[in-house]
């Protein structure tokens, strides 16, 4: 048992926090801290000076871009990393459809695709959802047709995220409708966006936001060597992509960028007179809050710290669980502090209302999703019960 | 950093785990333990004393075993886990470790030598009826009486202050030298000491305490306030009762988990029921995000950072955690939950024992509440929480 990070990783995270402070342009992270847009130019900008400094990448093989570190390491990366106001290297590339074909990709994929996933020189979407398929992904009903050496693609696909930048769509489809068990149908294909016969269609969020879409496909010709895997192996590659989407989804470190902020407008908004800092039941709430995202980074890093023989610890289960949750209630914290303000959401030039009160109630309902997505809080409960408790 | 126990912690675990299962195995077997005085088993006493787990975290040259945080957290989960009834965090860590803090070298061997071996029990007497969960004492005056001191007024609740061989006494120095908060030892057989015991909700037992003009020995060197040492002896042992209630709760859920496999009604077992396996899913949240800040807790004690403020934080996260999950845990058995005859109930009634005695999750949270804009961030790897940090 030491609580304190041996020299080595100290310097580690000193030479992260530099990097990250000094290398990412400060119109970008000035963006993230206030929490405004972040456009497709800066999302590759930042990936394109993370993946120069071999920092886009490190959980990828080393052969393909990635670092030999230990999962304390990659934690360290990715704590810095939002406690910076860095955007971190999109999630399709870096987290999705890279490790996937590092995994179980063919040599000429490999070399195809990632070293341009890793630059975000292809910007990469997930076609899994479906209107009918959801938390059920494996109900899925997207059909590739074999004809000749080609696959034809007929179906939809629903939120999604950032299609409307993207190059590629890494894809589930129903190969086999004949199968016994619907999960042993499926396979994985890739193609460009704009092949003939997909077509996007954004959808508005409550937010006002354009950030998923709909993906519908025609009659798509897909080439037989944009089959990632075997035929019908898609739901392995589906379970080990889902796997490492949970990885970091506990945010710790943006959460904690947003409860300092709450504590600053705290501090900006009056009350009678006196900071609404110094009132004591806004200050409990954020104690409470601050204590619970303790609780959650110790659980993280306990995780970390004995998962390294490449086991999952039964613990992580409560990372992705517990980190939505808190995400969500520093959103609603903030909203509360901005009070009456929070309702000049859309407000422009001419309005005395300051950016973090204005878009305080768009982020919160924003992030309604993120108990929603990469396994619904409540699928994550029936993994607990079942796979730890044994119920 | 590293959250693993070395091999030394491990067989210490293990070791109090085998003696504490052989002694309260079955509900029954603590059920009889706490029926009769003192209510704990002096065998079981005894037998911790043999192990060294009396004297663990006091220093060798005082009749310890020179062991740290880490292995108090250790044994005192192993005690959650059984509610073993033996008062280990009251005797050894608050009472003990108030000696350790602020007693002289020969009154250190004097009376922490005994504890440790198991001859002579320790109680703190601390609160005082009509205040809560101070370090400062007002109600029990010391006056200086020839050569040494007298105290006057009364202590309630102290646990185990009926059956304690020895008392560790907060006192407000009354007189000239008045204004701050001093540490006295009184004997049992003190002239002028009433004690009346009773039991407690969870089976074990406090005492009301009056002094009455009763001779104490001062601890330690003059008469300046002890108070911040007592605010750093109870931080200690608000970490070890964090770790005792994680044991606790660690049995609350897997009795709750085992009996939703067994229990049938409908004509099916209770874990078909996704209303209940939800419920369950959220007890071990809260259950592994408690263990992990009462672990972190002892090893902030340990590196020797800001124990107070790392106290304040176990104890809000284990409170949180011991109400959901003792109150769950009954819901989910339904009625045999509230029978004395069943484990799960006591559990419940332990877990909001602990939640009392040293500070509440709402009066943890008031104190942490009050510096929350003391910092941008918390940093558990930095300071104050690491001493070099």
């Amino acid at each position: 048992m030491r609580l304190q990070l041996s020299p080595e990783m100290e310097a580690f995270r000193e030479e992260m926090r530099t990097f990250f402070t000094t290398q990412v342009p400060q119109e970008i992270r000035d963006t993230v801290a206030a929490r405004r847009h972040v456009s497709k130019e800066q999302y590759v900008e930042t990936q394109r000076v993370l993946n120069a400094a071999g920092l886009a990448v490190p959980h990828w093989p080393v052969e393909w871009g990635g670092q030999d570190w230990t999962p304390l390491q990659r934690h360290i990366w990715r704590e810095e990393m939002q406690l910076a106001c860095v955007p971190e290297p999109l999630a399709f590339n870096a987290s999705m459809i890279g490790p996937v074909i590092a995994a179980f990709g063919t040599q000429e994929q490999k070399e195809k695709f990632l070293p341009a996933t890793a630059n975000l020189d292809i910007w990469w979407c997930q076609g899994f959802s479906e209107p009918d398929a959801g938390s059920d992904l494996a109900s899925l009903r997207t059909t590739a047709v074999r004809d000749g050496d080609d696959w034809v693609v007929n179906g939809q696909k629903t939120w999604t995220t950032l299609g409307q930048h993207a190059d590629w769509i890494f894809c589930l489809v129903r190969t086999d409708p004949t199968a016994e068990k619907k999960q042993r149908g499926i396979s994985m294909l890739v193609f460009p966006m704009d092949t003939p016969g997909v077509t996007l269609r954004p959808i508005e969020l409550i937010d006002g936001s354009h950030e998923v879409n709909e993906v519908f496909f025609e009659d798509v010709r897909v080439p037989a060597e944009n089959l990632v895997g075997e035929e019908n192996q898609g739901w392995t590659i589906a379970k080990f992509l889902l796997g490492n989407e949970r990885v970091g989804i506990a945010r710790v470190g943006a959460t904690k960028r947003l409860l300092a902020q709450a504590k600053e407008f705290a501090r900006e908004i009056t009350v009678d007179g006196r900071p609404l800092a110094d009132d004591p039941r806004t200050a409990a709430r954020i104690a409470e809050v601050e204590n619970e995202l303790l609780a959650l980074e110790l659980t993280a890093l306990r995780v970390v710290a004995t998962s390294a023989d490449g086991k999952p610890h039964p613990a992580s289960s409560v990372l992705k669980l517990r980190g939505s949750e808190l995400q969500q209630a520093a959103t609603e914290l903030i909203v509360d502090i901005a009070g009456p303000l929070s309702l000049a959401s859309f407000a422009d030039g001419g309005s005395e209302v300051p950016g973090w009160a204005r878009v305080a109630t768009p982020e919160y309902l924003n992030y309604r999703k993120v108990s929603i997505y990469g396994g619904s809080n409540e699928v994550q409960r029936t993994i607990i019960a079942g796979t730890i408790l044994g119920l | 950093m590293d959250f693993t126990f070395d091999n030394e912690q491990n067989d210490l675990r293990e070791a109090v785990r085998g003696l504490l299962e052989r002694a309260y195995g079955s509900v029954e077997q603590r059920r009889a333990a706490v029926a009769q005085e003192p209510g704990f088993d002096e065998k079981t006493w005894a037998r911790l004393a043999e192990m060294g787990v009396l004297g663990l975290p006091f220093a060798e040259e005082d009749g310890g075993m020179g062991a740290g945080p880490i292995e108090v957290a250790i044994v005192a989960e192993e005690i959650g886990r059984v509610l073993a009834p033996e008062p280990f965090v009251e005797a050894v860590v608050l009472a003990g470790g108030l000696v350790a803090a602020v007693g002289t070298a020969a009154q250190r061997a004097e009376v922490l030598g005994p504890l440790a071996e198991g001859g002579s029990v320790l109680a703190a007497a601390l609160a005082e009826p009509g205040s809560r969960w101070s370090a400062a004492a007002s109600a029990v005056t010391a006056a200086q009486a020839g050569d040494g001191w007298a105290l006057t007024g009364v202590k309630e609740p102290v646990l185990a202050g009926a059956r304690a061989d020895v008392l560790v006494v907060s006192a407000a120095i009354a007189g000239e030298t008045a204004g701050g908060t001093a540490l006295f030892v009184v004997r049992g057989d003190a002239e002028g000491l009433t004690r009346t015991g009773y039991r407690t909700h969870d089976g074990t037992r406090a005492a009301s305490v009056r002094f009455d003009g009763t001779p104490a020995e001062l601890l330690g060197e003059g008469t300046g306030d002890r108070t911040a040492e007592v605010e750093r002896v109870l931080a200690l042992a608000r970490i070890a009762y964090s770790a005792e209630a994680v044991g606790a709760m660690d049995t609350a859920l897997r009795t709750t988990a085992g009996y939703l496999k067994t229990r049938k009604q409908f004509g099916v077992t209770l874990n078909r029921f996704q209303a209940l396996t939800f419920r369950a899913a959220d007890m071990y949240v809260s259950l592994e995000l408690a263990r992990s800040t009462a672990l972190w807790a002892a090893m902030v004690a340990d590196a020797g950072g800001d124990v107070v403020a790392a106290a304040d934080r176990a104890r809000l996260q284990t409170s949180r955690a011991g109400r959901h999950i003792g109150k769950e845990a009954i819901q989910l058995h339904g009625g045999i939950g509230v029978t004395a005859e069943y484990s799960v109930g006591h559990y419940t009634s332990r877990l909001t024992a602990i939640d009392h005695v040293l500070g509440d999750g709402e009066w943890a949270l008031g104190r942490l509440a009050g510096r929350v804009t003391d910092h941008e961030t918390v940093d558990p790897l930095g300071a104050p929480y690491t001493a070099a940090g």
